[in-house]
């Protein structure tokens, strides 16, 4: 099969998508999540199961507890606590834990074990996934149901001190707080001694209800110097102090109210031995958690040792024990020694209310929850409950009935230890099998587009795809035997839920075929590349020239490239990526400058390009030889004044040798626009001083020019007709922009009232959905009837301006200098860079890419979720539609790389009139895009308990995956043009 | 670093001719002693840059590279720049300026100072272009550029003088395929100076590297890493070259002036 370079390459992206999309579902597992949303008013408690009859205690039972302490020590590892360093350090909370009123658990944490994860997991009894980090998209407060949240409504007075990530969390919910910041991992005394300050006072006032407190000095002790520091003995000393403290506190509290008070001492997440945590090793995810209460009292011989839960269970515990309404989402079971002082009738109302909870969010996740064990056992134990409750009103109390009701708590213990279980292995772990599937799939495609390189730079644009010898049909059906066979003995073996798995057996045996059909594929390219070689080498051989070899700009944009995908392996860097392309941006213009001054100081450009352009190797070359030759043909005015030969003094010439240095202007002003990134976000930068109410009149000023410079730069390919419909599109995005508020009318200082400009935006719509028409028409026509290439060229800068057009419309208008920066550049770099320097096609695709990713930065996106703007989702909707806000959104935020990549399509149709150039450009796009992302979803799977998981690799994992997508969707409009490229020749045969 | 020299200097010569005679072996002979000089005129410029350490600590007080960076800069630069001066200017290794009158010579100086003076401001606005802040740390930047230029432009200026073809000859890839043979690399000296100064550009463009990552560590403000990077670059620049010639003694052959 025969297939252009162009169109592989589409197919090989859409591929890779497939994968991606295959590794992502398994690395962000959907999480389990009650549907009525916790905005809402809560439903009224289940009543009571009555046989027969209805119940008349249909309230929540009262609380337990008057008053609950909190101490959540960050880093508290178990035996810090249950170990000898607690019978050392802690000895009055070893006395609690052994003799003392109090039940002591080890808790175990689910990855990854960070502070802000575990506190979600702590208060709403749910596993937090990333997903639920897209879900609140700039909004750090927690959305979900929680414990603080039901507090709060049922009118709970409730003091915080300690980390401030309680505040953003719960904002409001505290009628007094302190935060402290983590920042200074170095301060582990100040840091606590700014939570014990206020313990005093408060313990003293007693007008509250909770009380958390947020210990993180044991954390910072362990990141400095790690769990065998001298410093630990000394704060878990000062800890057990604090308990003692408030235990005391409470003691004389309870003696004053009568009612039993509840202290909580647990740990977010362990310390693993190097004293850092995030992962899932033992000593990092088992936490003490040791609950003190009068009412727990305990004879003197009743030696209790700490048993194993979850870190999920406290939630429900909590809210059972302050008399709350159990969090929706929370999977975890009540913790039972807590209640088991109370009557049995009592018992079983709170075991029933829990086990309806979590059946209820069982039945809302899973389809087929009928058939779960956890759920056949609940419906059993509400019967036997009804019953009891029958016998218990009917009869007054006897043994027999004490019996049969413990039968029924055991009964209700099972069902909730399953039920919560189904649901934990439903979120808890990352689906490594479908993460294998997708890595191997997008590794496949990878390889296969490198090994077909050589053959698309050298050679030809037509590739032989093997596909139909017989050695590789049996090949084929024995990969796909044996793949079969595994997904069989994976998804019979599998503990936990998997995503492929869960797929229709046809579903699944299609991804099989893929994975044997590309493994084949490759295989034989390989064999074929091995026969071919000592004939390929000769070939090289023969071809060994004096020039050949890199160019030194050739050689920078591989190494900058690879040295760009390997320092994705460092969180830092990438929080920082802009600095990364920003600082390869400009060593490639720093490099063209030294090329430019060279072929023109030393007056050799003649001598050079013939000796470029007679390498036989190089496809590239040629066809850009060509292109020249022909878009000297073609306009003869326009052509002749870029290149050397035509205009070697004079000012054109002096405009080459600035060229480099005015885009390093360029890029140096919008780098100053806006600040992104971790370190630079919160810098004082332009785009902050210009959306400053105060500067409206300079950011309406400058817009008005950027859309100027805009409407000169890119009319001048279109036809008269789209050059008055872009006039009065960028006018109207003006008047929208001046609708809304953003910018001012110079006749019109003062504010008038603010519309939400849907008519303005739905004008710039028409105009920009009839640019894209004509341009599109133009394409068209170019592919059906035989006229001038220039038809396509034309077609495409007018597809290309109508992008412009909606990108103005889009952006904010602080940002309309980054696109007409972005357009001026371009202009830049076609004129005085790559039509005189003749780049080969490989090289001006690798340009592009890097121009576009900085333009990605420039416009004020970063590897943060929380920096996309979804303000350009509603521009000219009335109302939220989920479609069009979505890729309005999606190209607002790419706006840089689609630009630049259409820009790529339209310059190279315009100059090289070679077919090969488009396949070739196409192929080289979609390389380079792939190769990070493979990279990437490889570190991303070594990396996935590293500490910064959630907050920074997955979310440029995220802006990775979405990125190829729209890699995809060019390489299709590439291949699509291209496909007009190839018909041309035919239809100028027939005529 | 190897790899970016062989491509940029393989072109530049032809192969010996297999057959050894007499004149060859002369050459050769030639050739190392040359290396030899070159070998020890490298060792003093590292020696200067140790020296710059060193010295300072006895007459300024609490003088350390990373706390009193600023100093240091300086010191190392005129250092440098001196025992540059010292090198080439009193051995005259490239005997181009055989009898010129002293008021050539003088404005010879005067245009190196000159060029001096403009490769510094022009590496400040480079630095700027790249990045570094406009208004804060001028001063920082500022000596920044000046030992880069000390690491790079004095070099050329001792041994091309104010030339500016000549540098472009020497600092261009493709400079030997040109139809005139005037522009050649001509000498071992050119050779090494084309790899230190490549050597310290690539130091003080690795060195800003560290700067995005968090670590918090005292030299990764601007412009200590970067600094840094170019020094280590000059200093291995200055090892390299020598050895590198002496490993590819046989490939090259330098035109005879």
């Amino acid at each position: 099969m025969r297939l252009g370079s162009g169109a592989f390459a589409a197919i090989c992206v859409a591929v890779e998508v497939l994968g991606v999309a295959i590794f992502l579902r398994g690395f962000f597992p959907a999480s389990v999540r009650s549907s009525s949303r916790a905005g809402l008013q809560a439903e009224p408690p289940a009543p009571e199961p009555l046989a027969g009859a209805s119940s008349n205690w249909s309230k929540l039972p009262l609380p337990l507890f008057s008053k609950a302490v909190i101490v959540l020590i960050d880093a508290l590892r178990d035996d810090f606590v249950f170990g000898s360093k607690g019978a050392r350090y802690m000895p009055f909370t070893t006395y609690l834990v052994g003799k003392g009123p109090s039940h002591s658990f080890v808790a175990e944490a689910k990855p990854p074990t960070v502070t802000m994860p575990r506190i979600k997991a702590l208060m709403t009894g749910s596993l937090p996934g990333f997903v639920d980090v897209i879900r609140n998209l700039n909004s750090p407060a927690l959305l979900e149901d929680n414990v603080i949240r039901q507090a709060k409504a049922a009118g709970k007075r409730m003091i915080f001190y300690g980390d401030e990530t309680w505040v953003k969390l719960f904002p409001k919910h505290f009628v007094e707080y302190d935060g402290t910041t983590s920042f200074f991992v170095s301060d582990y005394t100040e840091v606590d001694n700014n939570v014990t300050r206020h313990l005093e006072k408060v313990l003293q006032r007693g007008d509250w209800d909770m009380l958390i407190l947020h210990y993180l000095g044991l954390d910072h002790i362990g990141h400095v110097s790690g769990p065998e520091s001298p410093l630990i003995g000394r704060k878990l000393r000062e800890m057990d102090g604090v308990l003692m403290k408030i235990h005391t506190a409470l003691l004389t509290k309870e003696r004053e109210t009568l009612s039993p008070n509840l202290l909580v001492l647990c740990g977010d997440h362990g310390m693993s031995e190097t004293g850092s945590h995030g992962a899932a090793s033992a000593e990092e995810v088992r936490t003490p958690l040791v609950l003190v209460s009068s009412a727990f009292e305990r004879k003197p011989d009743d030696i209790r040792h700490p048993t194993q839960v979850q870190q999920t269970d406290l939630a429900a515990t909590l809210a059972v024990g302050l008399g709350l309404p159990i969090p929706k989402d929370s999977i975890g079971s009540l913790l039972f020694p807590v209640v088991e002082r109370r009557p049995m009738r009592e018992q079983l109302r709170f075991l029933h209310l829990n086990a309806i909870q979590l059946s209820r969010l069982l039945q809302e996740n899973v389809p087929s929850y009928e058939k779960d064990p956890g759920f056949e056992q609940f419906m059993m134990a509400e019967r036997l409950h009804g019953n009891w409750v029958k016998l218990h009103l009917e009869e007054d109390r006897s043994g027999a009935l004490l019996n049969l009701g413990t039968k029924v708590a055991r009964q209700y213990l099972g069902a909730l230890r399953t039920l919560s279980l189904a649901l934990s292995v439903h979120v808890a772990q990352y689906d490594i099998y479908s993460m294998a599937v997708g890595v191997i799939i997008v590794l496949e495609t990878l390889i296969l587009l490198l090994l077909s390189t050589p053959q698309v730079l050298h050679r030809r644009a037509e590739l032989e795809m093997p596909l139909s010898s017989p050695l590789f049909s049996l090949l084929f059906y024995l990969m796909f035997l044996i793949l079969s066979a595994i997904h069989v003995v994976v998804c019979t073996s599998a503990e936990s839920s998997c995503y492929l798995c869960s797929l229709p057996w046809l579903v699944a045996g299609g991804v099989m075929v893929l994975v044997s059909a590309l493994l084949c594929v490759i295989v034989s390219t390989l064999a074929r590349m091995v026969m071919d070689s000592t004939s390929l080498w000769k070939v090289q051989q023969s071809a060994a020239h004096p020039c050949s070899g890199w160019s030194e700009v050739g050689l920078l944009l591989l190494l900058g490239t690879v040295g760009h995908v390997l320092s994705l392996g460092a969180s830092s860097f990438v929080e920082e990526e802009h600095q990364t392309w920003y600082f390869l941006v400009n060593t490639l213009c720093l490099a063209l400058s030294q090329e430019t001054c060279r072929s023109y100081f030393l007056g050799d450009d003649s001598e050079l390009q013939r000796c470029f352009h007679t390498q036989p190797g190089t496809v590239g070359a040629n066809c850009m030889q060509q292109a020249c030759t022909a878009c000297e043909a073609s306009k003869p005015g326009q052509a002749s004044k870029g290149l050397p030969s035509g205009a070697r003094g004079g000012h054109t010439r002096w405009a080459v040798l600035a060229g480099p240095w005015l885009v390093l202007a360029c890029c140096r002003l919008l780098r100053s626009l806006n600040h992104t990134g971790v370190q630079g976000a919160h810098r004082p930068d332009l785009g902050h001083w210009l959306t400053s109410s105060s500067h409206k009149m300079e950011l309406s000023y400058l817009a008005a020019l950027s859309l100027l410079v805009i409407f000169m730069l890119a009319q001048r390919g279109c036809s008269p007709m789209s050059k008055v419909a872009l006039a009065l599109g960028l006018l109207g995005v003006f008047c929208y922009r001046a609708a809304i508020g953003n910018l001012l009318f110079p006749w019109q200082p003062a504010n008038k009232g603010i519309s939400k400009g849907i008519l303005e935006a739905r004008f710039v719509y028409v105009f920009v959905l009839g640019i894209l028409f004509t341009g599109t028409k133009d394409l068209l026509k170019s592919q059906v009837i035989a006229t001038d290439f220039k038809v396509k060229t034309v077609g495409l800068w007018e597809l290309y301006t109508g992008l412009v057009l909606l990108a103005a419309l889009l952006l904010r208008p602080h940002n309309h200098p980054v696109l007409a920066f972005s357009l001026l550049i371009q202009t830049i770099m076609t004129k005085f860079i790559w039509k005189p320097l003749r780049h080969d096609v490989a090289e001006i695709t690798v340009m592009h890419y890097w121009f576009g990713q900085a333009f990605f930065y420039f416009q004020g996106n970063s590897n943060n979720i929380a920096t996309i703007d979804i303000s350009a989702g509603f521009v000219g909707l009335d109302t939220y539609m989920e479609i069009p806000a979505t890729l309005l959104t999606v190209f607002g935020t790419y706006v840089g790389p689609v630009l630049w990549a259409v820009h790529l399509a339209h310059f190279l149709s315009a100059e090289a009139s070679s077919d090969s150039a488009m396949g070739c450009a196409c192929f080289c796009y979609a390389l380079i895009c792939s190769v990070p992302v493979a990279t990437y979803i490889i570190l991303v799977t070594s990396l996935r308990y590293h500490l910064f998981i959630w907050s920074v690799f997955s979310p440029k994992l995220l802006y990775e995956g979405m990125h190829l997508l729209i890699t995809a969707a060019l390489c299709v409009l590439f291949t699509a043009t291209d496909q007009t490229g190839h018909a041309r020749p035919w239809t100028k045969m027939d005529a | 670093m190897k790899a970016i020299m062989t491509t940029h200097v393989h072109p530049s010569f032809t192969l010996v001719p297999s057959a050894p005679n007499s004149v060859d072996s002369h050459k050769n002979t030639m050739k190392d002693t040359d290396i030899k000089t070159l070998l020890y005129a490298h060792f003093l410029c590292i020696f200067s840059v140790i020296l710059s350490v060193l010295i300072p600590s006895f007459f300024v007080e609490d003088f350390s590279i990373l706390d009193t960076h600023l100093t240091w800069l300086c010191f190392c630069s005129l250092f440098v720049t001196s025992i540059n001066l010292v090198l080439y200017l009193v051995p005259k290794p490239n005997s181009s300026s055989k009898r010129s009158s002293l008021s050539h010579k003088v404005t010879r100086f005067l245009k190196c100072c000159v060029y001096f003076l403009v490769s510094c401001f022009s590496f400040h606005v480079i630095f700027v272009l790249y990045g570094a802040p406009l208004f804060e740390l001028v001063l920082e930047t500022f000596l920044f550029a000046v030992i880069l230029s000390t690491f790079t432009t004095v070099p050329c200026l001792c041994l091309l003088g104010p030339n500016l073809k000549a540098w472009l000859r020497v600092f261009s890839k493709n400079g030997g395929h040109l139809r005139n043979q005037k522009t050649r690399v001509t000498s071992i000296w050119e050779n090494s100076l084309q790899i230190t100064t490549i050597s310290s550009f690539v130091g003080a463009w690795f060195g800003a590297f560290p700067i995005p990552l968090d670590w918090e560590r005292p030299w990764q403000v601007w412009p200590i890493s970067c600094t840094v990077g170019a020094t280590f670059g000059y200093v291995a620049g200055l090892v390299i070259s020598p050895l590198w010639i002496y490993w590819n003694r046989k490939q090259l052959t330098y035109k005879n002036n």
